[in-house]
């Protein structure tokens, strides 16, 4: 069976930059994978390809199977591909409720959108208080939890998460964490950039190594955490 | 992302609750009760201010010229200038929220606008026309024909729009800022001599009139006595407010009550970050463009009507005056357009009825005053009034 999420050999530029320099990846239904690197590796990149944000040069990218090169961002997203963009990109003018309405934009039926809003109060229910607050008046990490909160109103079947736990106090991130977990048991493939890789790789799967637009390095997530190599770029460790 | 600034103001309480529309509350008071009495508000601050203004004048200056008292002229004239200012700053308003809302999606001025305004008149004049020639004019009821004037403008404004921004100004969206607005400075020209040509053609005369002759309903001024003073209102000043309050309520009521207004809300926010949530981008852009235009060619209709006489040149003065009174109230702001234009609008009426007191002044003046606003707006607060929000992109 393919796999949910393919990147074969994407090379992604940004004017003369190379960004991606062949990019190889794989994410099968019901894995939490991350993708790990410094600044500058092509992170964000890699996921603004799969979501259609920018276009590879060359290369593809299969959602089950299927070739979604090239294809506009709504409809990449209609196919069940969800992104929390880096730097949350609230609405910042539309209130909470309304950003999640138009995460739910697809969904006509308004029990359904309810019901899923419900379901994000549960997960933070911070939230709940702040309804009818506009979104660029929320703190930051209201913010990130707005912004994945949307990203889950449209019920995706892989979410791609940018950096979830950027700028948020550190009891805040353990939290993060755990509802990206849940999110995950309930059904959600994810795929998971973090500059905190020693959390990421504790609830991933496997993992990704991202050095300058080249994957370095894949393997289980408990091989990586213990890799020597990881330990002392990215885990900070002598 | 986009971040707001706030400028110290004290009054922003006040101007926030005035000019953002509420999330809450009932339908009847977000889309009918608090829009009216947000123009309520707009319109007796506005006319407080100038009359205050124009006593303060007549106060400094007494006789501008021998035999002239100015605060009896102003006394005079007053209720007329307020009329014809609420009147004539609607339409402003009209043509105002065609700039601001494709501003708001796209951050470009569509200068091609007031002949989207000039094609609303053109087509306005023809639906009356072959009325007229059909002889039926007298056989259709007041408020059907306004009606099928002003919807049959408002459609061809509102496609020609949608027309202009896929062939003129999409294939240059990622070009330099500077592009589409020379690619809208062409458009302006070319419909202007389309229009013109083509009437030229049809008709042999470009000096389009209006056939309101034989309509006393539309040409008979209704005389209302305020305070003692008989003032003749013009039917068509009665049909421009009613038109521009009937379709500011529905606009109001689409942006912000509806799923598709929140999409053209999210789009002109983060246009990238809506694609991401499955919302066609072009489709609302386009959607965008033919609300905007149809505001235009109903402002164009009705200007036309209250005018008598049009021709193809006519989109430009309104244009401008009307680009004035969106970047006056905030560009992108809905809002700061109804602000701005009857502002503008105001002002033009007081003008027009206390210049012509001053030697060597006159209303043919008007515009510079007009103008200075623009210039002095840009200079001191690009924001415009309503806008301590400075968009800016991060
Ligand atoms: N819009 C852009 N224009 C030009 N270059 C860009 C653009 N976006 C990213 N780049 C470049 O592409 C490379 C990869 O950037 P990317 O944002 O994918 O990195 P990242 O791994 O997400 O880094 P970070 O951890 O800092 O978010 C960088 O060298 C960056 O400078
Ligand atoms: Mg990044």
């Amino acid at each position: 069976m393919a796999a949910l999420l393919e990147l074969k050999n994407v090379h992604t530029y940004y004017g003369h930059i190379h960004a991606l320099k062949g990019v190889d990846l794989e994410v099968n239904q019901g894995e939490i994978v991350t993708l790990i690197g410094s600044n500058g590796a092509g992170k964000s990149t890699t996921l603004r390809t799969i979501s259609g944000m920018t276009r590879p040069k060359q290369g593809s990218v299969y959602l089950e199977g299927r070739d979604i090169t090239g294809m506009k961002p709504n409809h990449i997203a209609a196919l069940g591909i969800g992104h929390v963009p880096e730097g949350r990109r609230i609405f910042p003018l539309l209130t909470v409720k309304e950003n999640l309405e138009i995460g739910a934009w697809n969904v006509q039926d308004r029990v359904e959108i309810n019901r899923r809003m419900e379901r994000a109060f549960e997960l933070f229910p911070r939230l709940r208080e702040r309804v009818e607050q506009k979104g660029g008046t929320l703190s930051g990490g209201e913010q990130q939890m707005l912004a994945i909160s949307r990203a889950l109103m449209s019920a995706p079947r892989v979410i791609l998460l940018d950096e979830p736990s950027m700028g948020l106090a550190p009891v805040l991130v353990e939290g993060i964490f755990e509802i990206i977990k849940r999110i995950n048991a309930d059904g959600t493939t994810v795929l998971l950039v973090e500059q905190n890789a020693h959390m990421a790789l504790e609830i991933a799967q496997r993992g990704y190594v991202l050095q300058t637009g080249t994957v370095v390095l894949q393997d289980m997530a408990d091989i990586l955490i213990n890799d020597q190599m990881v330990r002392k770029v990215y885990l900070g460790e002598n | 992302m986009e971040r707001t600034t706030q400028a110290a103001n004290p009054f922003a309480g006040m101007v926030e609750w005035f000019s953002s529309p509420p999330v809450t509350g009932g339908w009847l008071y977000r889309f009918i009760i608090y829009p009216l009495l947000q123009m309520a508000v707009f319109i007796i601050g506005i006319a407080a201010f100038l009359t205050a203004a124009a006593y303060l004048i007549a106060f400094i200056i007494p006789n501008p010229r021998e035999n002239i008292v100015l605060a009896e002229q102003i006394n005079r004239q007053l209720p007329g200038m307020i009329i014809s200012g609420i009147s004539v700053g609607f339409v402003y308003s009209m043509i105002a929220l065609g700039y601001t809302l494709v501003y708001g999606v796209l951050k470009f001025i569509n200068f091609a606008h007031s002949e989207i305004f000039m094609v609303g008149s053109v087509v306005g004049f023809e639906i009356m026309q072959r009325i007229d020639e059909a002889g039926a004019s007298q056989q259709w009821n007041p408020v059907v024909m306004v009606v099928t004037i002003v919807l049959s403008s408002m459609l061809a404004s509102g496609l020609l729009a949608v027309l202009i921004e896929r062939v003129a100004y999409r294939p240059l969206r990622n070009a330099p800022r500077l592009v589409p607005l020379i690619s809208a400075i062409g458009v302006s020209f070319f419909l202007t001599d389309v229009v013109r040509a083509t009437e030229a053609m049809l008709r042999n005369d470009f000096n389009l009139r209006y056939p309101t002759n034989d309509l006393n309903w539309l040409t008979d001024a209704i005389p209302l006595v305020i305070g003692g003073i008989t003032v003749n209102i013009k039917p068509t000043s009665i049909i421009m407010v009613i038109g521009a309050v009937l379709t500011l309520l529905a606009l109001n009521y689409f942006v912000n009550g509806t799923k598709l207004g929140r999409g053209v809300r999210a789009v002109s926010q983060d246009q990238s970050t809506a694609g991401l949530m499955r919302i066609d981008v072009n489709f609302m852009i386009s959607l965008t463009f033919f609300i905007g235009g149809a505001f235009g060619g109903a402002a164009g209709a009705l200007f036309g009507m209250n005018a008598g006489t049009i021709t193809p040149y006519v989109g430009f003065i309104p244009g401008v005056k009307a680009f004035t009174a969106a970047v006056l109230g905030g560009i992108g702001n809905v809002t700061g357009s109804l602000l701005g234009g009857l502002t503008i609008g105001m002002l033009e009426a007081f003008l027009n009825g206390t210049l012509a007191y001053f030697p060597a002044l006159g209303q043919r003046y008007t515009d510079i005053f007009v103008f200075a606003i623009l210039i002095i707006v840009l200079i001191f607060r690009p924001g415009g009034l309503l806008g301590e929000r400075v968009d800016e992109k991060v």
